[in-house]
């Protein structure tokens, strides 16, 4: 009685906690759907009616949907490259024991905490500027022509700097997998004769196996829907338009609600079957 | 093949000296225990043979050739670890082939090898599966199949035992003492427990503090122990100590004698005593005899068959030619 009686009485008190949420869910997912199905040009016109599938197949068929998907894909695998080979090795070198451990380890945490705006704009600003940007002098210094790097590079920038943002997240990560190492395989392997590179190769590496699917999933659905990095450097020019970034041009710039809205759906059934995949992973991850 | 010899060897972590100069030679073949409390040194002195610690000063020969710098894996040594240290990621079989693989033997040759292995272990059946899907034995039984492939002129074993429950421990214990006899290769084994040591060595070497106390076959350190360290490190239970008058009668600052040694009678005897605890084993029987007049309690162990019980007053006599007698230094007179 008493176990059932707190138990529905924990439902009480948890209803308006979950209403909220499903609700918040809920309400722009079910208005994203609707919207979808609509010519609905805010500037021109307002709600136009009912279209079917309409924006579905205008969506794909125009001419920026694929280079935008290629251009995505690019973005988010340069990055998981990126993340995860240097976060591997970062999280090696932060194993190692070190004077001022703990110090480093937070000043390898910190970009996370910068936000992504902020922290595009100090690249943008600082680093990558062709004037006056650190890069640009130290080119100079080498006697080289400076890099126009939005323009000339663009797809190469937003990669750095989203992976300068990210790779604190992977190195964490994969540093507590390699912290959990049992130390005895380590000298058993050197034992059975395995030289460093092997070692990390037959051991360590399949140890951490579990951590880098997690970070790669993890990443991939944060990957995909980057924003903020774009809209502050290149504003989608120079082949560096997402699929995301293509949604909210369809949406504010064109305004074409509808059009941008079944792009959204779009987005929101890839982001869905990587989120499967993922917590598929996690949850063995949980078993064992 | 096999014969390891340390000399001088010390080790400081830190400042700390936890190996003091050291002279140790293991012969051929010998099946050599280590054996000491948590603590002593007994590990370290194995991983510094094993080459996965470096020597602070001295020099250690396996086979007549200098090893002291040369990495753990060129010193043709395979060690066994406490917590068996398998590659969870790979199947027996490739655990199994890992050393010969890293040797780059040609696949055919590790097919065997790995096949006679898992005859010899018992591990036929289980090549294929995981180490997380093995019991505590098979797995002990994996890492030695991993040892023994190389085949390597010494084995190293570090605690193998100690993660086994009892039952199987002892089991294992005759199969390592079998594998022994039967590959007749020098065996190192670690183990904090003297009847592992009792039971298994040729040679014991009873460590305290990085200091070797005694070095000699079970035997020889049960019957002549050199100290009271060793006299009460090795017999289970351990050896009674008794100081003061009665010792003095002896001309020793103290005697000891094993509980196996005394007689106990009701009826006459020299100490008399009352007994507190008994302890009946079936084969044995242990009784803790106290108010005896001499300072500590005497521990007896007799026949299963004979009953005392709790508060019955005994007699006990004390075996005269086997009385152990130590000076105030410790050291056997």
């Amino acid at each position: 009685m008493a176990t059932q009686h707190s138990r529905s009485a924990a439902r009480l008190m948890m209803a308006p906690a979950v209403m909220l949420l499903l609700g918040w869910m809920l309400v722009p997912l079910i208005m994203t759907l609707m919207f979808s199905f609509k010519k609905y040009l805010p500037l021109r016109g307002g709600d136009l009616g009912w279209v079917g599938f309409d924006n579905y197949i205008r969506f794909v068929s125009s001419s920026s949907f694929w280079p935008s998907v290629m251009t995505t894909l690019i973005i988010v695998g340069g990055v998981l490259l990126i993340t995860l080979v240097l976060g591997t090795l970062l999280a090696l070198l932060l194993d190692q024991p070190m004077w001022g451990q703990g110090v480093v380890r937070i000043l390898v945490i910190a970009p996370f905490f910068v936000m992504p705006t902020v922290s595009a704009l100090v690249w943008k600003n600082m680093f990558m500027d062709a004037n006056y940007g650190l890069l640009s002098y130290l080119w100079e210094f080498f006697g080289a022509e400076p890099i126009q790097w939005m323009s000339q590079a663009s797809l190469t920038s937003i990669i750095t700097i989203v992976s300068w943002q990210w790779l604190p997240f992977a190195t964490l990560i994969l540093l507590t997998a390699i912290q959990s190492l049992d130390h005895e395989q380590l000298e058993a392997s050197e034992m059975d004769g395995a030289t460093t590179l092997k070692r990390f190769w037959h051991i360590v590496l399949p140890h951490l196996s579990r951590a880098i699917t997690v970070v790669l999933l993890i990443q991939t659905i944060f990957l995909l829907s980057i924003f903020a990095e774009i809209f502050v450097t290149t504003a989608g020019a120079f082949g560096s338009k997402t699929l995301t970034y293509l949604i909210f041009q369809r949406v504010l710039e064109s305004q074409n609600v509808g059009l941008g809205s079944a792009g959204g759906v779009y987005a929101i059934i890839l982001a869905n079957i990587v989120a499967i995949f993922l917590m598929r992973i996690v949850g063995q991850n949980l078993d064992k | 093949m096999g014969r390891i010899v340390l000399e001088k060897v010390t080790k400081k972590f830190e400042h700390v000296e936890v190996i003091p100069p050291l002279d140790l030679t293991i012969e051929e073949g010998e099946f050599t225990v280590f054996v000491g409390p948590s603590g002593c040194g007994k590990s370290t002195l194995l991983r510094l043979i094993a080459g996965l610690e470096d020597v602070t000063s001295g020099s250690i020969c396996i086979d007549g050739r200098e090893t002291t710098s040369l990495p753990p894996a060129q010193r043709g040594l395979a060690m066994v670890f406490q917590s068996y240290a398998l590659y969870p990621h790979m199947t027996v079989r490739k655990n199994i082939a890992f050393p010969l693989k890293m040797a780059k033997m040609d696949q055919a040759e590790i097919d065997r090898r790995v096949t006679t292995a898992a005859d010899v272990l018992n591990l036929t059946d289980y090549l294929d599966r995981r180490p997380g899907q093995l019991s505590g034995g098979q797995r002990q039984r994996v890492a030695i199949g991993r040892a023994i492939v190389r085949e390597p002129s010494a084995f190293l074993f570090d605690e193998p035992l100690s993660n086994l429950d009892a039952a199987l421990r002892v089991g294992m214990r005759l199969e390592i003492s079998e594998l022994h006899k039967r590959l007749k290769t020098t065996m190192i084994y670690v183990t904090h427990d003297q009847v592992e040591a009792m039971t298994m060595a040729d040679k014991i070497v009873v460590l305290q503090a990085g200091f070797i106390e005694q070095v000699g076959s079970p035997l020889e350190l049960y019957r002549a122990p050199c100290n009271r360290f060793v006299a009460g490190f090795i017999g289970s239970p351990k050896m009674n100590f008794i100081e003061g008058d009665e010792a003095a009668k002896q001309g020793a600052h103290a005697i000891g004698v094993r509980p196996e040694h005394i007689k106990v009678s009701a009826t006459e005897g020299a100490w008399k005593g009352v007994i507190s605890v008994s302890e009946h084993l079936g084969s044995d029987t242990f009784f803790h005899v106290h108010d005896t007049g001499l300072a500590e309690t005497i521990t007896v162990r007799v026949d299963g068959e004979v009953s005392f019980d709790h508060g019955d007053t005994v007699y006990l006599t004390p075996r005269d030619d086997m009385i152990h007698r130590f000076d105030a230094n410790g050291l056997r007179i």
